[in-house]
């Protein structure tokens, strides 16, 4: 699919601003759009009620170069499209992102900042995103950074869009580095406590051993390898542990949260944190379980009723944040925060980059922070 | 060359030295044309002026008290950290406050298991690394001028190294940072997770040279140190194919931690200079660092070695020790100061290019080397891109630094015009401010004007840098081409 939409888009945007900007203050937030790729995370922030801008039309891959390490695409081009033609040249996006489902689109996983396990080894996705072209809410295109390595002309602000979900521009396109992938990939499965799995993970992480991802859950800790063969059968002999059968159907089961532990009734609450933090103030209900630990310890999955506000100032106080990930079936909206407060400091300069972007609170309002 | 941008300060020259001797100590409050000599210019010498003054302050409270006391007077203020930025990112403004970091030399924490050490921005960046050696560590982001710079600065800049196409750049290794704002306060920036909520103020924070807030503390993330590391030293009877060289061990699935090319103008100054053994007689020489555990680095010393010669490679040689390793490496790191002693002066200039772009970039640099008859020297950090093309001149010819700037000027649109940009590495600063206006229309220039407001909305943190007015790109743009007229029209358009 190759299709240029961005006309459309621009006019849909400039429209709404143009509203906006003729009426009254207190009239504002009826001109705004809610931005739609695949529609494949809706269930993440806040549900807010506006008119639909539907980028999943504006499709394709620009300039895909293996040997300059980078990709352009249209930001609604599917993930899985973008994989596909990585996979076929031996590279990877190497932020291994999730797509919770088929219709997932490249704007989507760059505006959330969704990395998948080997985000701890390689990177997250706002470490891959070279340039990008966007429409701010003035309806103006504009693009940042380019499809270069290394490029320090002006504000980083294409990182600065990674995780924005949108509020401050609408992605158009997006450039990516890319990487080769690995010759060989392996699991190794330990039994084990959550201390032990740990320290061996901490301790490995002081080696140059080539880890890939590592996941902890219900006793067993899994480590994944990948490198060249010999690096990954050496590396093998020196973790020890048992090998694992079927490795990729793990990993894609853990990345899209298709694993059992995500089968549940309960909020699912995303908490990022020093890896090695012991003490959190969190008392499990089920011994545990109710824990899934990836990235060395430093993103645990945490399914529980316990209230939102308890939940975060815990993470507050190990200086982490909590994410109210996936709002549990029974209610549909929560009346606590789903992303963690930001300080008064932080939040006035967010405020001052909205204004920035989108002085008329067009896009996306609300969906991340009642005030963005 | 430049001006600095005037201002309406509401203070006096003497009140403002008076009250900054009541915040910081009196002997770190630098006013006689004396003492205030070596703060005129960076790493870019071509470019000096006097600051008012010189701060000193040696605590956070210090910092924000003289930020407070500059913002109330509306007094311009430019942090620097050790001076070695390239783009005249900390050249004083007249009017201003020179806020020096030096005194910010602390390393406070450093957590092993972690992976991370907190640090004070004045802490030179191979301090760092030095520091944490004792656990197996070290801070990956490795700029050639890391015995000097500051990890300020770094953050500041974006900075790079050999090793970046692996390992990445600043951005990619620091996890929290501390920063006031003009007005004084004390904002924290990342915590202690891999990720924080809301925007990405950490990478709006990296590389924005001192424009939006002065940096007070960095937690730079550790990697362990490789098992081995590897050099092979290639050498090419053709440039061209150095370059293919480079997109063929891409292509055979290696990421290098290091990919250098030198051309033939560099490899006989820096072997005259440090004597590495260089091939006098290549046209282009590649040096490719391998590193990671036994096994993976010698499969892939087979590999690249392969590579190398079915891409045309005249010789190809394995660094036998460690020893010999670090030999073929000081020819790289000593290219600048070895090209230097080849001419009484040299202009650094630092553009990314997509690599496949690099013949057309090099034949058309010769091409204006013969023009400006000024000679051209190539040293690149080839795996991603980025050119520093060195021209060499001597100023005490009149006339001859003017044509070198206009020369390195049409280096770098040329970078943009072949989908690059004026800077990979070393920052617009003061000295590619006219570039900006070629690489950037006018409204991503006020998006990026709106940005800087968004922290300082009197444009008091580092004024008249980095991003230009609009008036000046107009005034730039009728004296040379831009965006619409195509400054190399003889290129292949894409
Ligand atoms: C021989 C040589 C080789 C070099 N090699 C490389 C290289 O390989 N890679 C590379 O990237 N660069 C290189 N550089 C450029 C330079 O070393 C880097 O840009 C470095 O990061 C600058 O650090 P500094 O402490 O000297 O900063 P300064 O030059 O003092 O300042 C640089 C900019 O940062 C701002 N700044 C400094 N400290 C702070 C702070 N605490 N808070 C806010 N703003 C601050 C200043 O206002 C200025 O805009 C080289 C320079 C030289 C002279």
């Amino acid at each position: 699919m190759n299709n240029d939409i961005s006309q459309q888009l621009q006019q849909q945007i400039q429209s709404a601003f143009e509203q906006a900007a003729s009426k009254q203050a207190a009239y504002e937030q009826t001109s705004a759009l809610q931005i739609i790729g695949g529609g494949s995370k809706s269930f993440y922030g806040h549900t807010i009620s506006a008119q639909a801008l539907n980028v999943s039309g504006h499709s394709g891959v620009l300039n895909y170069e293996p040997t300059e390490l980078v990709i352009t695409a249209r930001a609604g081009t599917l993930l899985s499209d973008i994989e596909k033609l990585l996979e076929n040249n031996g590279q990877m996006l190497a932020f291994e992102p999730p797509a919770y489902s088929a219709t997932a689109t490249i704007g989507g996983t760059i505006a959330c900042n969704f990395s998948g396990p080997r985000r701890a080894y390689a990177g997250a996705a706002r470490d891959f995103l070279l340039g990008c072209k966007i429409i701010n809410g003035r309806g103006e295109i504009l693009s940042f950074g380019g499809e270069v390595m290394k490029n320090v002309a002006g504000y980083d602000v294409s990182r600065l869009m990674a995780g924005a979900m949108g509020t401050l521009g609408v992605l158009l396109e997006v450039s990516l580095k890319v990487l080769p992938k690995a010759e060989k990939e392996t699991t190794q499965i330990f039994s084990c406590s959550f201390k032990e799995a740990s320290e061996k993970i901490h301790g490995l992480s002081r080696t140059a051993l080539p880890v890939s991802a590592t996941c902890y859950h219900d006793s067993v800790l899994r480590i994944r390898l990948s490198g060249t063969n010999n690096a990954v059968a050496a590396a093998m002999n020196t973790i020890g542990g048992d090998t694992m059968e079927s490795v990729s159907d793990y990993w894609l089961s853990v990345k899209e949260h298709q694993h059992d532990f995500f089968n549940t009734e309960k909020p699912l609450w995303r908490l990022s944190l020093a890896s090695d933090t012991e003490n959190l103030a969190i008392k499990s209900d089920t011994n545990g379980n109710d824990f899934l630990y990836e990235w060395g310890g430093a993103l645990r999955w945490l399914k529980t009723d316990i209230a939102g506000d308890k939940i975060q100032s815990a993470l507050a106080k190990v200086e982490g944040h909590a994410t109210l990930f996936r709002k549990s079936n029974a209610s549909t909206e929560q009346s606590c925060n789903i992303f963690q407060p930001l300080s008064p400091g932080l939040l006035q300069i967010h405020k001052k980059l909205k204004q920035a972007f989108d002085p008329k609170n067009i896009l996306n309002p609300g969906k991340q922070y009642p005030d963005l | 060359m430049h001006t600095t941008e005037h201002v309406e300060s509401t203070i006096s020259d003497t009140a403002l030295i008076t009250a900054l001797k009541k915040l910081v100590r009196s002997d770190a409050v630098l006013s006689s044309d004396e003492d205030l000599k070596p703060y005129e210019c960076d790493g870019l010498s071509a470019y000096r002026a006097l600051p008012l003054v010189v701060a000193l302050p040696e605590t956070i409270e210090q910092v924000q008290d003289v930020l407070k006391l500059c913002h109330s007077h509306k007094v311009p203020v430019v942090a620097r950290g050790a001076g070695t930025g390239l783009s005249g990112g900390a050249l004083p403004h007249e009017q201003g406050v020179l806020l020096s970091l030096a005194k910010f030399k602390n390393i406070l924490h450093i957590d092993p298991t972690r992976r991370i050490a907190r640090v004070q921005p004045g802490v030179r960046n191979l301090a760092i690394s030095q520091a944490v050696d004792q656990y197996g560590l070290y801070y990956a982001p490795d700029p050639s001028s890391q015995i000097a710079c500051t990890i300020g600065g770094n953050v500041a800049e974006n900075s790079g190294g050999v090793h970046c196409l692996k390992y990445g750049l600043t951005v990619h290794n620091i996890q929290q940072l501390k920063i006031i704002t003009i007005d004084g306060e004390l904002l924290t920036i990342g915590g202690s997770g891999l990720d924080s909520p809301g925007y990405d103020l950490l990478a709006l924070m990296t590389g924005s040279e001192g424009m939006l807030g002065v940096i007070v503390e960095v937690t730079v993330k550790l990697l362990p140190k490789p098992e081995r590391a590897q050099v092979l030293l290639a050498a090419f009877d053709d440039i061209v194919k150095a370059g293919e060289a480079v997109g063929n061990i891409i292509a055979a699935g290696i990421i290098p931690a290091g990919l250098e090319m030198m051309d033939s103008l560099a490899i006989r100054a820096a072997e005259d200079f440090v004597h590495a053994g260089y091939p006098l007689d290549a046209e282009a020489i590649l040096l490719c660092e391998l590193d990671g555990t036994n096994e993976e680095v010698s499969e892939h010393v087979a590999k690249v070695r392969d590579v190398l010669k079915q891409s045309g490679a005249t010789e190809v040689r394995t660094a036998k020790d460690e020893e010999e390793r670090l030999v073929f490496w000081k020819g790289r790191k000593a290219a600048f100061p070895a090209v230097g002693r080849l001419s009484p002066d040299y202009y650094c200039m630092d553009g990314t290019i997509p690599r496949k772009q690099l013949p057309l970039v090099l034949k058309t640099m010769a091409d204006l080397s013969a023009e400006y008859n000024l000679p051209v020297a190539n040293v690149f950090h080839a795996g991603d891109g980025n050119l520093h093309p060195l021209i060499l001149y001597d100023a005490n010819i009149p006339g001859e630094l003017e044509r070198t700037e206009e020369f390195g000027g049409k280096i770098l649109e040329l970078c943009v015009e072949v989908g690059g940009t004026i800077t990979g590495e070393h920052g617009v600063g003061m000295e590619k401010i006219n570039q900006m206006c070629v690489q950037f229309n006018s409204l991503e220039l006020q998006q990026f004007h709106a940005v800087k407001a968004a922290f300082d909305p009197q444009s008091l943190l580092n004024p008249g840098k980095a991003v230009p007015t609009l008036h000046r790109c107009a005034e730039f743009g009728a004296m040379h081409v831009h965006k619409g007229e195509l400054p190399f029209p003889e290129l292949e358009r894409f």
